[in-house]
């Protein structure tokens, strides 16, 4: 099983924006570098819900945003190497819609479960693959500050 | 011209995250593009040679899909193609 590693700052604001957007949901990217075995994690970067229209069970990240994103990493020397959103009042499983929507091969896809307002569990998904056609998530074990928080669970 | 190439499909484009091609047109741009490196083709268009839907191309600041002259716009030495695929989801089906 691949490990995305999160320093414990971010692990907390992306935590801490899922309840500051509840009972939306709230999104975001990471910035890091490669690993052997998945992800280093070096910053969070908020971004703002587009789908104003349905913020309480859907997101998307407005396109020109992800190019600042992209520009940020690359000042930073890191790169894009996932994104994070919340569901609100719901477990901390890729939907069928986060599905069909994932296109970042390779990158890491992190869930927050938030339930009345408290960020609960933390999951992490490797959208795994090489084409849309074989594309798949894989359950990706957190480490924080070097120590497994665990991974997925139902 | 500079192309942004995103963590995804750094794999096809010889690991780079920046590629320079010699170029008019958006559209010469990435012909030149998938010229070079041709296993980023099925990652950008459809078999019908359609830019994949979630596949978002950004001229400096602007979607492509939003100007006047679409893929035909002008570009010169100093600008910048970002390619971005879409990032979206939910608990909605």
């Amino acid at each position: 099983m691949s490990i995305l590693r999160l320093p414990r700052f971010v692990y907390d604001e992306i935590r801490a924006h899922g309840e500051e957007t509840y009972p939306q949901e709230c999104c975001g990217a990471l910035l890091g570098h490669p690993a052997p075995d998945g992800w280093r994690i070096v910053a969070s970067v908020r971004a703002d819900n587009t789908r104003t229209d349905s913020a309480h069970n859907r997101y998307q990240i407005a396109p020109v945003e992800l190019v600042h994103i992209q520009r940020t990493a690359r000042r930073q020397g890191a790169e894009i190497a996932g994104f994070y959103h919340s569901h609100p009042d719901h477990p901390p499983q890729w939907s069928p819609t986060d599905f069909a929507e994932a296109h970042w091969l390779g990158s890491s896809y992190v869930i927050t479960e938030v339930a009345q307002g408290k960020a609960g569990r933390t999951n992490s998904f490797l959208l795994a693959g090489t084409t849309e056609e074989d594309k798949h998530f894989e359950d990706q074990a957190i480490m924080m500050d070097d120590e497994s928080i665990g991974a997925p669970s139902a | 011209m500079n192309i942004l190439i995103p963590t995804p499909l750094r794999p096809y484009a010889g690991g780079q995250q920046t590629l320079q091609v010699e170029a008019a047109t958006v559209g010469e741009a990435l012909s030149a593009l998938t010229g070079a490196h041709p296993e980023l083709r099925t990652h950008l268009f459809t078999p019908e040679g359609r830019l994949r839907a979630f596949v978002n191309l950004y001229l400096n600041e602007d979607d492509i899909r939003y100007l006047p002259d679409k893929e035909n716009t002008h570009v010169t030495a100093a600008d910048s193609l970002s390619i971005i695929p879409s990032i979206a989801g939910g608990l909605a089906v």
